[in-house]
């Protein structure tokens, strides 16, 4: 009886939301009823081969485990094409809020290019005083900094909009967003140096790449916080990421942080090239479209549970996702259990950075019911993540683009777990 | 020293300093210079102004035959799709809640963005090969099969940049809360 009290202490929304300090100390008498719930003991324990023979020698370079082979990319190409598309980040099968560079979601508009470092220059030029040419022997020298940052693609979650909700794990619905480490070199510093003229307004940046991706974006973000990247976690940035140059342009839409970067130029106003007029805008019932869209707003996912990750049976469980904003930190994320109707605040993973994914965790006492799962995020300027009614209402359901309405899972009794609208 | 000697010493390196040129002194400067020259090849983007455009042109017969040979395979005959993207029709479905056609002519608000896309992007297996003629002639044609330009027109880069696309007036500048 002095669980239950303990327990119903700790709810903070219905259907069995529960103050995630019972996963803490002073909760352990809630989780215990769970354990003792679970029935029979354990089996006696094995002396297992690799106990007693000595392990696998060293190696240049570590892989994950033989046992770990389903955590991988999954992709969709061009009729076609091989590498014209999209792979996306396995979310149900990773945890924290780094993602592992071999698992960094893609978006290529022409293959991966194998770029040689020692040929490749990186162009400042246009609306300066002198243009200049920048080998990666000279950007090496120069002082970094690191930043950890989501990159999300602008068609993320955009099977949202469908009318009928689509059987998809979290990997298929949100897979284009991931988040990591990025060291380099600030682009402010080489623009000082090629010395910015006053009627410089917009950058253009172009990729090495075969279809010479390109975009404009605002010459603010560039003395901002916009970043040249060598290093992605620590190492020199992924062939399929950029190597061996990416821009970085923090909570922006993915697409403007073009890879395999080899040209900057200053412009007196937009290039219009074909992705920031004819793809990355945003229709509207009216027909008229959203042009510039550049921050991606305040949105977050759980992945834990999520389709594939069935709940087994009643008991506590953890429910956690993750929430970020182009806009800046996150301020809160709340969790609900009953579609909405009730909400509970749920614990953030510390660090919460600007323009970085947060990790946010709530316990979950499963009654065994039929449940529906959400996450609401709200950022440091106040926006609060709408509903998908609340999207369609302002955008319509054909804008494909930044689409960050509130998604929910329905747990069946069964305990599978379904992407459904609410 | 008195502080007013002081003051007369120090102030102007302090307001060199305070200028980007005594800044970038602080920075390595590995950057080499580069002429205009030089940077040509690169240089690729065309702004909507028509800046960027290189000497050269291309009739809507011209591009016709280079479409046959090098598009049609990936964009349809006549550019109606399949198996890539549509370039033809669509105008007229962008209001309303029906699946938009979205094609250069119903949504491309610049015509510019066609020369500047094709000679960096297209043919997808062989970017950057198209002559600046074929270029010219490509884009002729698709401006021509949608119904833009007239079959007699010839494009270069006095007559791109003036061309009305339909949908000019179609984007609205994102702003916040707005």
């Amino acid at each position: 009886m002095k669980d239950m009290s303990r327990s119903e202490s700790e709810q903070v929304a219905s259907n069995g939301l529960l103050h995630r300090r019972v996963f803490l100390a002073g909760g352990a008498a809630a989780m215990g009823a769970g354990a003792v719930a679970s029935g029979a003991g354990a089996a006696p324990l094995a002396v297992e081969p690799w106990m007693k023979i000595p392990g696998a020698p060293f190696n240049g370079y570590g892989q994950p485990s033989k046992y770990e082979e389903k955590v991988a990319r999954t992709w969709a190409s061009a009729p076609g094409t091989g590498g014209t598309g999209s792979s996306r980040t396995p979310h149900h099968l990773l945890n924290g809020t780094i993602t592992p560079s071999g698992l960094h979601y893609e978006r290529s508009h022409s293959g991966i290019p194998d770029i040689n470092p020692d040929t490749h220059r990186l162009l400042v030029h246009g609306l300066v005083r002198r243009p200049l040419v920048f080998t990666l022997d000279d950007l090496i020298r120069y002082p970094m900094e690191s930043r950890i940052a989501f990159v999300e693609c602008a068609g993320n979650s955009g099977g949202l909009f469908a009318k009928q909700p689509a059987n998809a794990n979290v990997q298929a619905i949100h897979g284009l967003l991931s988040c990591s480490e990025w060291t380099g070199v600030k682009l402010s510093v080489l623009l000082q140096e090629a010395g910015i003229e006053p009627e410089a307004k917009w950058v253009l940046a172009e990729g090495a790449d075969a279809a010479g991706m390109s975009r404009s974006f605002p010459i603010e973000k560039a003395l901002d916080d916009a970043m040249i990247c060598l290093y992605q976690n620590g190492e020199r940035v992924r062939p399929s990421n950029g190597y061996p140059l990416r821009l970085l342009l923090p909570g922006f839409e993915g697409n403007m942080n073009v890879k395999w970067l080899r040209r900057i130029k200053l412009t007196a106003g937009p290039t219009m090239t074909k992705d920031e007029t004819s793809k990355y805008t945003i229709l509207l019932p009216s027909g008229k479209a959203l042009q510039f869209v550049f921050p991606l707003e305040g949105k977050s996912i759980i992945t834990h549970p999520s389709p594939g990750l069935t709940v087994r049976g009643p008991g506590l469980y953890e429910i956690s996702g993750l929430a970020w904003s182009g806009y800046g930190k996150i301020a809160k994320a709340e969790v609900s259990a009953d579609g909405g109707k009730s909400w509970g605040l749920a614990a953030l993973q510390e660090p919460v950075l600007s323009k970085s994914v947060t990790r946010f965790r709530m316990a979950w006492q499963w009654d065994g019911g039929p449940a529906v799962l959400q996450s609401r995020a709200t950022d440091e300027t106040g926006y609060v993540q709408p509903s998908r009614a609340q999207l369609i209402a302002l955008r319509g359901d054909r804008g494909i683009y930044h689409n960050n309405m509130i998604q929910s899972w329905a747990v069946a009794g069964n305990g599978e777990v379904k992407n459904v609208y609410a | 020293m008195s502080m007013r000697k002081f003051v007369v010493a120090v102030a102007p390196a302090v307001l060199l300093v305070l200028t980007s040129p005594a800044f970038a002194q602080q920075s390595p400067n590995l950057g080499k210079p580069i002429s205009p020259e030089d940077l040509v090849s690169w240089d690729i983007s065309i702004g909507p102004d028509g800046s960027g455009l290189p000497p050269g042109s291309g009739t809507v017969q011209q591009g016709e035959a280079v479409f046959a040979a090098k598009c049609q395979a990936c964009h349809g005959a006549k550019g109606a799709g399949q198996p890539n993207d549509r370039l033809v029709g669509g105008q007229g479905s962008l209001p309303g809640d029906k699946a938009p056609v979205k094609t250069i002519g119903s949504y491309w608000p610049y015509a510019t963005t066609l020369f500047d896309y094709i000679r960096r992007a297209m043919p997808l297996n062989e970017s950057k090969a198209l002559t600046s003629d074929e270029v010219y002639g490509v884009v002729a044609y698709l401006l021509n099969i949608n119904g833009i330009i007239a079959e007699g027109e010839t494009m270069n880069a006095q007559s791109l940049p003036k061309v009305a696309m339909p949908n000019r007036e179609g984007f609205i500048t994102f702003a916040r809360g707005k």
